[in-house]
């Protein structure tokens, strides 16, 4: 039987990846973008089974806020990723270091 | 139905201005009326933050909760509109003569301004998350405005990628909260959060602090502002250090009082650690900086590190000098970003605090305002800077964490070095400063007022003090 709490650990477990794509990727930034992507959803599995849980509508319409957001970000990071391409000529993370933080 | 319209009133009239400006903009005139658009939308900021501000008392709430209007909100609103006006204001001349301007980036920053209207009325978790994320794009968006340099679109990539985690971690917060509660309205989630809370909503509070604590720039989830800072073009930085700073604070502090007012003692010590980290931290790394937007970025990070202090309190006296802190440090930083702004070679910007160097025989007017405003930010009595500072250290011991106040004192110790290293520079530096004279008069009022506030606001603030208190009292009771 599949409960709340597999639903949940399978949630955590992406969002942990996604976590770990972001600190741990030294090569493309399109994982990056990846990675995000991934702990967005994993957020989204997370209310949706929450919702069904609770039997309650609010979680869904949630994700599907999530969803547009996540979209509109996307669409803004691969915006800002050609620009920087343009002007740099790589995506590769280990040269996003012009400056140093 | 038209109630609740009633309520969100300004918030729709900036974003229909701003998307209609942006129709104007595309099939109108291009690039050509952006100087226009730069005006009208200060103008419109300033009627729209007196719209709010002489409102009148009261507290309304619109769409079943989800968004509330009350005197925290108005008070956070006005500050950050009067804000962003003047920043437009200031950015029109710089960002002209670089071919900068565009006529995108008065409508993002008018976008920018609705998301942060939204946060600091939110009143539900997807409220929060949906003004977060439109204030969030916008800033994505201005931070690479200029295109075609790497810096620029450097900064906006790594304000992106650091972005998108905070949201995500904010997001996967909301929705441990959402299922540990059973609704994401914050009237529920705090009669659910009561007394002792469970994991899973502790877990949500944590991922949420930390979401926050990026949108703040606190440390330790600070790594993006220097970076950001250094690499957006000057007025743009001059933007985040400024309206967004306010928004997230007042975000902050709605959703500690209003979603989890109940268990104060489980987010004060988050509160707590994430202030002494700020605070050191800021006045620790500044010291080496040579390039004055990485020194602003780290400034900011400690100010908003005795913000967080203010706020750790729990109390309403703690909203109450969260909110004049954050009021008094807009104002100051509005003048510093003027003056830098105004750092001049030939025509080209120079951010190397070296080029200071004897300022003073050079522009002696000019030099006594920033040295009035950098005493300010050290917090140097008897200057309204260190009125900001005494009230949340005050706050901090009224609520029984003196051990965070001395902490407070001894950072703002080490942190009045940098600023004092600059008054030293401009004063006796050791060549003569090669700067150009002058800068453009808008600049030089807003240095000029924003320095006289400094000194004459130590008469009464301005009545700021008050206006806080009456907001602290409407989201603390």
């Amino acid at each position: 039987m599949i409960g709340l709490e597999h639903y949940l650990i399978v949630a955590a477990t992406l969002f942990v990846i996604g976590i770990f794509g972001i600190f741990l990727n030294r090569k493309n930034v399109i994982i990056l973008l990846m990675s995000i992507e991934l702990m967005l959803l994993a957020v989204n599995i997370n209310l949706v089974a929450f919702s069904a849980y609770l039997g309650d509508i609010t979680g869904q319409v949630f994700t599907l806020f999530v969803l547009t957001v996540a979209a509109a970000e996307a669409a803004i990071g691969l915006a800002i990723l050609v620009c920087f391409f343009r002007n740099r000529g790589t995506i590769d993370v280990e040269d996003v270091n012009v400056m140093k933080g | 139905m038209s109630a609740d319209l009633n309520i969100i009133l300004p918030e729709i009239f900036l974003s229909v201005f701003a998307m209609l400006g942006l129709l104007f903009g595309a099939y109108g005139g291009k690039d050509r009326l952006a100087s226009v658009f730069v005006w009208a939308t200060s103008a419109v900021l300033v009627a729209v933050a007196a719209w709010i501000g002489f409102q009148g008392a009261g507290t309304g709430s619109a769409f079943g909760g989800m968004f509330v209007d009350d005197g925290f909100a108005r008070f956070a609103k006005v500050t950050i509109l009067l804000s962003a006006a003047a920043i437009l204001l200031m950015s029109e001349n710089y960002m002209a003569r670089r071919d900068l301007l565009r006529f995108e980036y008065p409508m993002l920053i008018a976008l920018a301004c609705v998301g942060m209207m939204v946060m600091v009325s939110a009143g539900d978790l997807i409220a929060l998350y949906m003004g977060l994320e439109l204030q969030s794009l916008s800033l994505y968006v201005v931070a690479a405005l200029r295109r075609d340099s790497v810096k620029s679109t450097e900064a906006g990539l790594k304000y992106f990628v650091l972005g998108a985690l905070s949201s995500g971690l904010l997001l996967y917060g909301a929705s441990l909260v959402y299922g540990y509660t059973g609704s994401t309205l914050f009237a529920d989630v705090i009669a659910a959060a009561k007394g002792e809370a469970s994991v899973g909503l502790l877990f949500g509070l944590a991922f949420i602090a930390a979401g926050l604590a990026f949108k703040v720039s606190a440390a330790p989830f600070h790594m993006w502002t220097p970076d950001v800072y250094e690499g957006s073009p000057t007025p743009v930085t001059a933007f985040f250090a400024t309206a967004p700073k306010v928004a997230a604070m007042g975000l902050f502090a709605r959703v500690v009082h209003d979603a989890f007012g109940g268990i104060v003692g489980d987010w004060q010590q988050i509160l707590a650690v994430l202030s002494v980290a700020s605070m050191f931290l800021g006045a620790i790394a500044a010291i080496g900086q040579t390039n004055i937007k990485r020194l602003m970025a780290y400034s900011s990070i400690a100010h908003m590190g005795y913000a967080l202090m203010g706020l750790a309190a729990g109390t309403a006296q703690g909203v109450e000098s969260m909110l004049l802190y954050m009021a008094i440090y807009v104002t100051m930083n509005v003048g510093t970003f003027a003056f830098i702004l105004s750092m001049e070679k030939d025509g080209q910007p120079v951010v190397e605090i070296n080029a200071l160097s004897l300022y003073s025989k050079r522009e002696p007017l000019m030099a006594l305002a920033m040295l009035l405003l950098l005493f300010s930010l050290a917090g140097v009595p008897p200057l309204v800077g260190f009125f900001a500072k005494y009230s949340v250290l005050l706050a901090a011991v009224d609520a029984g964490m003196a051990w965070l106040a001395i902490l407070g004192v001894v950072a703002s110790v080490i942190g009045a070095f940098y600023y004092l290293r600059i008054v030293y520079l401009m004063y006796f530096g050791a060549e003569e400063s090669e700067l150009d004279q002058g800068g453009s008069g808008i600049l030089w009022g807003f240095l000029v007022a924003s320095a006289a506030a400094m000194v004459f606001g130590v008469v009464n603030l301005f009545g700021v003090e008050g206006a806080a208190a009456a907001a602290a009292a409407t989201l603390v009771n």
